[in-house]
């Protein structure tokens, strides 16, 4: 594990009591050294990480005034477009592909003077609860190799726990942060839709996909997200506000602060030993000083059903621009309409052409009205209650996977069972609002049980300022 | 958008003067006609992102993630783009909405993302009209224009190889992005015209609108104005028949040829007991036939949704009002200007804005011209190119010499084409000067034509007893005695005035 | 909720995703995307009168750019990227139909 936090590093890097280049030679060792059991990387950008840090360490050295993370290396899901370094979003059909741009949240990162060193593991087109439907390989828990890390950011939660990196971006659609926070016990966020610039993450589901940070704890995860976080003019659906200082506000405390327990997430699918450890971080923040009370998210429960339309609806139109004429693989075939067929047969995965089709068919004549019109209805009706619940509680409370992470192997054959993953997750997404997980203790098997503390449109700080109690009180 | 095009079978012509028989077709037939119009906006850069608009030189110079569709690219709207489309809507008399862009979902390598941006359900500009001005029956019609809404360019395939380097038989195609994200703004008009002339006057109307408020070049034969166009036929009085799409219209001519070849052979079919089947078609300008290119069997379900990569687009009233408020003067009022300032017929007022020359009229009354005089040496003497030689001073000053009866129509005429020949400076009453053109006073005029009836008496008398014809025999025997320089009308004048 | 999917209607929605499925691949990804529809009935038993539809989750509206160039990327960066290329241009297959 890391010896210290990426704030501390980021401290002894501007201070010259350790180089860039050191950190990041001993980040690009580890990951030779253990990486090889885990597969939380696909690549390690050695050249690009070492020139990046050496040039940290000289503007270090001139006496330039450097942000927080400066020097600090870090890790990038493979579905974030990276100037001449490979990005394959787990897909074969993307082997080889370096995209000629970089994303906006590259950008930011270099503005930060951080230190790529490389891209991490995932589900094929962020598709998957598990980081086993990677074309390349499946990544393991680095806690127990028997499980999964969670996914589809598998590679990112699985690189921070096992101390490869001390900070890695991820992207949630339906959970794909949160859930493998929770599954490594490392801390993981999804902001407000529209506080991250989604210009140049390779999408899934557009109006869904949301990039955010994973920590080994909460004060790195804030550093993370405000260097990232912010108005893009690349990204029309950016938020415009500006972002909120929130380490500032990391030691408010809770006192008075009115948490709120929704039902929905609580109920028969949760697995018991989880239940438990969410009651007892409610139990936790009360005594910190919050009003804790129960509530209800009534639509929450209809949320997975629209999720399973609309998110595959606009991958399926997302993943159109596969079609071997600009970029990627292409199978050779006689005329352009078979070069399609083989191109994309032979690209994209199993899963991936399930939702493709299942996308094509939701919004296919005849067929739209009853799927992905009733399913953007249904959105509407998740955001309505959780506007209701939010007028009386500043946040809410829930677990954040069913269970602890699940033995490899089980779900990635029984699509519906692993839907069932996101149940605790889905909610926020169709909502838009942000949604954190922090690890709180273990279940009955030892592994990490996460808490996830949910906030309404833009309530990054409330959320921060209850994640940063949980923590401290954590067993 | 074609599925969209004459559905309700409903007709929305106004003010539409009594048509008289359609030559092109038999008797008792008509043509239904609705066009679709894509005309490239003239922005700088592209609809969604900042490469530049332009295409046509070194293909893949005007390329950017976005336009590419690469994996991560978002779109932005540009402004200037919106602001044109809103520009045309109010011309075209459309009322400017709130408005979404959705997803056209289907493939094809010219079409980078794999769907087309455009607005579907909620397109900016709905419900307008166009006015085709006077043709030769004399009166404006107005035509109906369901939607214009903004849309992204493709990009362009070159067929390679093969024998006829046409797409059917070639070796590979090539393709070049430049052109694809170029704003198109899609006008689609109503199925409200009846002949082939009509269809011509509409794009001819339309493009004239293009271009006067800036919004495009509007030239047909370069590409940045793509006419799509439905005809189906029908014997007068009965309900709508089956309509087909006719594609590759690249000339106002192609598009009259098209429409008349495509009504003939509907009504050929009809005749012979088939039914006409709905499809798109493709025209041949070579062979003037159309073909069939795509069955409605074969039509792609486009999967229309809202882009969620994009927000609504909702002007409000003030942009709206400040766009109406900077509009140029429209082809439309410029013809209504001359109608109300001078006695020019509707088809005049046509031709001489047609002409550009509306402008020069109006300066020319304003500095104290005949409004008259000046509508008709516009109407009949001149061409477009020679608003640049004329100033209004001067085609003013030379009406007034007509008025005054310094010089006579012909000589007026005459001076006209000196004046243009000589460019700008040129001063009609210093050239009738130097012609020799002179006032021929009316004391001078009665003598002549006194001295002509006593000459002529037995042709006098025909005259006077109802023969109208030897009218022109004494007009020609006044201008022979004068060498020209009488004026017709008061020769009339004053052998109608001799009359017993 | 209308009938769910049937083997028929894969095939369809894999020929309009240009998508070519094996016999197998046919029957299991019918039999997933039956079992996933089946689990969204629930959403068919709403009552959704007078609901309006949400696309996009955070309330936006008119987000522009100026009408201002930036530059084009280096056509030969991206064609060297590309799976074929030919006189500065992206080179496929005959095509067969014309755009629909």
């Amino acid at each position: 594990m890391n010896a210290v936090s990426a704030l501390e590093l980021g401290r002894q890097i501007r201070d010259g009591e350790r180089s860039a280049v050191e950190a990041t030679d001993a980040v690009l060792a580890r990951i030779g050294e253990r990486d090889a059991g885990l597969g939380a990387l696909r690549e390690a950008t050695v050249e690009h990480a070492r020139t990046t840090a050496a040039e940290i360490d000289r503007r270090v050295a001139a006496g330039e005034a450097m942000g927080p993370l400066a020097g600090v290396p870090v890790a990038l899901k493979d579905n974030i477009c990276t100037r001449g370094l490979p990005t394959t979003c787990g897909s074969r059909i993307l082997e080889g592909w370096r995209p000629p741009y970089d994303a906006t949240v590259v950008t930011r990162l270099a503005a930060a003077g951080m230190v790529t060193v490389g891209k991490t593991n995932m589900d094929e087109f962020a598709m998957g609860s598990s980081t086993e439907n990677s074309a390349y390989e499946a990544t393991v828990n680095p806690l127990d190799s028997s499980r999964v890390p969670g996914g589809s950011s598998g590679g990112s939660a699985a690189a921070v726990a096992a101390g490869l990196v001390p900070l890695a971006l991820g992207s949630d659609t339906g959970g794909s942060i949160r859930q493998p926070a929770a599954f490594c016990g490392v801390v993981g966020v999804k902001p407000t839709y529209g506080r991250v610039s989604r210009f140049g993450l390779v999408a899934y589901a557009s109006s869904l996909d949301q990039i955010g940070p994973f920590a080994t704890n909460v004060a790195d995860a804030a550093a993370l997200l405000e260097a990232i976080a912010g108005h893009d003019a690349m990204d029309s659906t950016s938020i415009p506000e500006a972002f909120p200082d929130i380490t500032a506000r990391l030691g408010d405390g809770v006192d008075g602060l009115r948490v709120g327990l929704p039902r929905e997430f609580l109920g028969d699918g949760i697995a018991e030993d989880v239940r438990r450890r969410v009651h007892a971080a409610a139990d936790a923040l009360a005594a910190a000083g919050a009003v804790v009370d129960e509530t209800s998210v009534p639509a929450a429960a209809h949320a997975l059903s629209a999720y399973y339309i609309i998110a595959p609806a606009e991958a399926s139109s997302n993943l159109s621009r596969f079609d071997g004429v600009r970029f990627g693989v292409r199978k050779d075939a006689p005329t352009t309409p078979e070069m399609y067929d083989l191109t994309r047969s032979a690209g994209f995965g199993h899963e991936v052409k399930n939702r493709i089709m299942l996308g094509t068919y939701a919004l296919s004549a005849g067929y739209y009205d009853a799927y992905y019109g009733t399913a953007q209805k249904v959105r509407t009706l998740v955001i309505a209650d959780f506007d209701a619940a939010y007028e009386r509680f500043d946040v809410l409370l829930a677990p954040t996977a069913p269970t602890t992470a699940f033995p490899r192997n089980t779900l990635v054959h029984d699509p519906v069972k692993l839907y069932q993953q996101d149940i605790c997750t889905i909610p926020t997404n169709l909502a838009g609002h942000p949604a954190m997980s922090v690890p709180f203790g273990t279940g009955d098997d030892g592994l990490p049980v996460g808490v996830q503390v949910l906030a309404p449109a833009l309530g990054e700080v409330d959320m921060f300022r209850v994640a940063a109690v949980l923590e401290e009180v954590a067993p | 958008m074609s599925e969209s095009v004459g559905g309700t079978g409903e007709t929305f012509v106004t003010n539409r003067p009594q048509q008289p028989q359609n030559p092109a077709v038999p008797d008792g037939w008509e043509i239904i006609i609705g066009l679709e119009v894509h005309a490239e906006l003239a922005t700088h850069t592209k609809l969604f992102s900042g490469s530049l608009n332009e295409f046509g030189g070194e293909p893949n110079t005007n390329i950017d993630p976005v336009t590419l569709g690469l994996p991560g690219a978002l779109p932005v709207l540009n402004r200037q783009a919106v602001e044109l489309a809103i520009r045309t809507g109010l011309a075209l008399n459309c009322t400017v909405q709130r408005s979404v862009f959705a997803r056209k979902n289907y493939f094809y390598p010219d079409m980078p993302k794999g769907y087309q941006i455009s607005q579907y359900d909620l397109p900016i500009n709905v419900d307008g009209w166009l006015e085709i001005p006077a043709g030769q029956d004399g009166a404006a019609t107005r035509i109906g224009i369901e939607r214009a809404h903004l849309e992204e360019d493709t990009g362009k395939s070159s067929h390679m190889g093969g024998a006829s380097g046409r797409i059917h038989d070639a070796a590979y195609s090539l393709i070049d992005f430049n052109r694809a994200g170029v704003p198109l703004l899609e006008i689609v008009g109503r199925p409200d015209l009846r002949t082939a002339d009509e269809a011509k006057a509409y794009v001819s109307e339309l493009r004239d609108i293009l271009v006067a408020v800036g919004a495009s070049d509007g030239k047909m034969e370069e590409g940045s104005m793509r006419v799509d166009c439905n005809v189906s036929v029908r014997r007068i009085g009965e309900g709508l028949g089956t309509r087909c799409e006719i594609k590759n219209v690249n000339t106002l001519r192609g598009l009259g040829r098209a429409i008349d070849y495509e009504a003939r052979r509907q009504i050929d079919l009809i005749n012979s007991g088939e039914e006409v089947q709905q499809e798109t078609r493709h025209w041949n300008d070579d062979t003037g036939r159309t073909s069939t290119l795509r069955s409605k069997e074969e039509a792609t379900d486009y999967r229309y949704f809202p882009e969620p990569d994009l927000v609504v687009v909702d002007p409000g009233p003030e942009w709206i009002e400040s766009v109406r408020a900077a509009l140029p003067m429209l082809p439309r009022e410029r013809r209504a200007r001359l109608v109300e300032r001078t006695e020019v017929s509707a088809r005049g007022a046509a031709i001489v804005v047609e002409r550009g020359l509306d402008n020069l009229v109006v300066a020319a009354i304003e500095a104290g011209g005949d409004p008259n005089r000046t509508i008709t040496h516009a109407e009949h003497n001149l061409a477009g190119d020679d608003a640049g030689r004329l100033t209004p001073e001067g085609l003013a000053a030379l009406t007034r010499l007509e008025v005054e009866g310094a010089v006579t129509a012909t000589q007026a005429k005459t001076l006209l084409a000196a004046m243009v020949e000589r460019g700008p400076s040129a001063d009609p009453v210093a050239i009738a000067a130097e012609l020799g053109f002179e006032a021929m006073k009316s004391d001078e005029l009665d003598a002549i034509v006194d001295r002509l009836i006593a000459e002529f008496p037995d042709d006098w008398a025909k005259f006077c007893g109802g023969e109208n014809k030897v009218m022109g025999f004494f007009v020609g025997q006044v201008m022979k005695a004068t060498q020209g320089k009488a004026d017709g009308k008061a020769v009339t004048a004053a052998l109608n005035a001799r009359k017993p | 909720m209308p009938e769910r999917i049937t083997r028929d209607d894969v095939e369809a929605v894999a020929r309009l995703a240009r998508l070519r499925l094996t016999d197998a691949e046919l029957d299991l990804s019918a039999k997933e995307l039956d079992a996933i529809l089946g689990h969204a009935d629930d959403i068919a038993s709403l009552d959704l009168a007078g609901v309006e539809p949400t696309s996009h989750p955070y309330p936006l509206g008119n987000v522009f750019r100026d009408d201002v160039a930036t530059p084009s990327l280096d056509r030969d960066e991206v064609l060297a990227a590309a799976p074929a290329a030919e006189d500065g241009m992206f080179r496929v297959p005959p095509v067969i139909g014309e755009e629909p």
